[in-house]
């Protein structure tokens, strides 16, 4: 008798969860595979995939990841996304190089795999779409703090330690562009080494040295808060302009009280339409994915395969007043 | 109202082997559930009987499978090791700081199994030779393991293992049947023979119902529960060369929380968590159960965290029914 009654809602209740869900059959079905589920960055990224797949016509998104953010949750779902014949597979990965036998497993079995936002290991996809490139970033640090003195001024960067590999590339980058914006005139950069504390004391170093600083560009999200908190205690809210690179949920603040006009950083959204782009083109055959080879991506251009089959999307996305609200609840 | 319902223990784990017992006992009741979710998922999704898929989906449970196969008889005992996911994570952080250089594949394979074996041996040791509890002990060597990995290597990867090695992970014996799950049926039948058909297995059972009548009995506890540590030790060893072959890197996450995977395969096979009783047979169907259901869901995209619910419900379900219905079996026959 108990058998039989536990037969039947064992059944029951497997044939209900079965039910959930009957995939229609587009003609490309691309996998939008996440670190994990339940993150508003990926949310969002996924709202641009679908946005292309709109644009597309003849694509079904399939948007899906781990509930844990390991690399062996999301080799399950890879595993999964192979026996369902998926055409295409976009991964954000948890590890550039635990998913990648995986992966090449997908690639055998006719599979067109491309990683975006967090990268892949070379041979485990045909191309990883980065965000945005070092070139990209120096250029748009400095355009952020000119945006707003047009008749030139005084801009100081605060970076991260004086060792930050990625940050002294921007610099770098942002120094060539110098001599684009005549007016502007980069007077220091110092280090807050990534600690809040540190950096506060050098934003305050830096309004008290140069009475005349127009604008502070910290490229990292610990010093942009702390170089914002800093013109805010010293009262130079209007007088001296943050920008950077950072987070919209942690500078919304800062935005509404006009420590800062706006800043920059990439946009999930873009990224997740132009994923499902490359991917759609890859595995329908219009593109391919060789060192120097161009693939549209609809709205946001297109982008160059280079070296490493690795690309750079665009610019980063700038966050100002208009559409801070829209981003701080996404990440 | 803190009854807790108490079924008779017997210490032989046969006493009456009629057929009809074998009908009504748990591993039936796992086969029936087995059966009943593949023909689910064959009617569910059309990718779901592929030979392919099916062996693909085998690679997500065998390591765990592995293990809980000498998790079962840790638990039999009336013990628990929380650390097996980090014995994991150390044996493949050795594997890897090995080949930095330049070992070749038996050597690699040596390795695993002898710092699982070591890992096993510290916590027997602890369990055995001074008496701790093992759920302190293996909670306390679980961060231990692990800690360890993540001093070597930090943020970093071992990476490059010999594709010789990525064999045990990622080969096939024979057409789509895989290394991995021919090892796990291999060593599901020796253990199978260590449990239910050798003293050994029979002292365990006796342990786990009663610890100070096994002694009493002439039983030498500690050394058995030693050697129990020293088994889920060398489990988590071959578990960490085959996850290690499968990802062809290490990183110190590597199997984060398997631990509590594995002990709810164990359960979910009708093992009692208390020690005393339960089966091999039990706990290869619920791994393959579990194996099943994760598979199925994932061919229809139901998110993980839909899929961590079910995994719930179908644990409650199928742990709480028997005790439910011997509840009502009791109140019925106490009002007639």
């Amino acid at each position: 008798m108990s058998l039989i009654k536990n037969l039947a809602v064992t059944t029951a209740l497997t044939a209900a969860m079965f039910a959930l869900a009957a995939p229609a059959q587009a003609q490309t079905r691309i996998a939008l595979l996440v670190k994990s589920l339940g993150n508003g960055f990926f949310e969002a990224a996924n709202a641009g995939a679908q946005e292309a797949a709109e644009e597309l016509g003849d694509v079904e998104i399939i948007y899906t990841g781990p509930t844990e953010p390991t690399a062996e949750a999301q080799i399950e779902v890879i595993n999964s996304l192979i026996a369902q014949q998926v055409d295409a597979i976009a991964i954000s990965a948890n590890d550039p190089d635990a998913v990648v036998p995986a992966l090449q497993r997908a690639m055998e079995r006719g599979i067109t795999v491309i990683s975006w936002d967090s990268g892949v290991a070379p041979e485990g996809r045909a191309m990883h779409l980065n965000p945005s490139s070092n070139e990209l970033i120096g250029s748009t640090i400095i355009r952020l703090a000119a945006d707003h003195l047009p008749d030139g001024g005084q801009v100081a960067i605060l970076s991260a330690t004086a060792t930050a590999t990625n940050q002294n590339i921007w610099i770098e980058e942002a120094r060539k562009v110098l001599p684009d914006y005549p007016g502007i005139d980069l007077v220091t950069v110092v280090y807050g080494d990534d600690l809040s504390d540190k950096s506060y004391r050098e934003a305050q170093g830096l309004i008290q040295s140069y009475p005349d600083l127009d604008a502070i560009i910290a490229p990292t999200t610990v010093g942009i808060v702390a170089a914002a908190q800093a013109v805010t205690d010293a009262g130079k809210i209007g007088e001296i302009n943050v920008t950077g690179l950072a987070l919209p949920s942690e500078m919304a603040g800062h935005i509404a009280s006009g420590a800062s006009e706006s800043f920059a950083i990439w946009n999930p959204i873009d990224l997740g339409y132009s994923a499902t782009y490359i991917a759609y083109e890859l595995a329908t055959g219009a593109a391919t994915a060789n060192e120097g080879d161009t693939i549209p991506i609809g709205r946001v251009g297109e982008v160059t395969i280079g070296e490493n089959g690795e690309a750079a999307m665009s610019e980063p996305f700038t966050y100002d007043a208009s559409n801070i609200d829209e981003f701080k609840n996404i990440f | 109202m803190n009854e807790v319902p108490q079924t008779p223990r017997t210490i032989p784990d046969r006493l009456e082997s009629p057929f009809r017992s074998a009908l009504k006992s748990w591993e039936a009741l796992l086969i029936v559930v087995a059966v009943a979710i593949f023909i689910a998922n064959s009617f569910a999704s059309p990718y779901f009987l592929n030979p392919w898929s099916l062996s693909d989906a085998t690679f997500n449970f065998t390591e765990k499978a592995i293990i809980a196969l000498a998790m079962a008889m840790v638990i039999i005992s009336g013990e628990i090791d929380l650390s097996v996911a980090s014995i994991i994570a150390l044996a493949s952080t050795a594997m890897g700081f090995a080949l930095q250089f330049g070992v070749d594949t038996p050597t690699l394979v040596a390795i695993g199994l002898f710092v699982g074996l070591a890992c096993g041996a510290f916590n027997g040791a602890l369990v055995a030779g001074f008496g701790l509890p093992s759920i302190v002990v293996t909670i306390g060597t679980m961060s231990l393991f692990r800690g360890i990995s993540y001093l070597v290597l930090g943020d970093q990867a071992f990476r490059g293992y010999p594709s010789d090695f990525a064999w045990f992970g990622q080969g096939y014996v024979w057409w789509v049947i895989s290394f991995e799950l021919v090892l796990f049926l291999v060593l599901a039948g020796l253990f199978y023979v260590l449990l239910h058909r050798t003293n050994f297995g029979r002292t365990v059972f006796a342990i786990g119902n009663n610890p100070v009548a096994a002694q009493f009995s002439g039983i030498r506890v500690a050394r058995i529960k030693f050697m129990l540590f020293l088994l889920t030790g060398l489990m988590s060893g071959i578990a960490a060369i085959l996850l290690t072959a499968r990802l062809g890197s290490t990183r110190p996450s590597i199997a984060s929380g398997w631990e509590l995977e594995i002990v709810t395969m164990v359960v979910l096979g009708g093992v009692a968590i208390l020690g005393g009783s339960g089966s091999i047979a039990g706990v290869v169907i619920a791994a393959f159960i579990m194996g099943l259901v994760t598979f199925g869901l994932g061919l229809l995209n139901v998110p993980g965290i839909v899929m961590s619910i079910f995994i719930g419900l179908m644990l409650i379900t199928v742990i709480a029914l028997p005790i439910v219905a011997g509840k009502l079996r009791q109140q019925t026959s106490g009002a007639k």
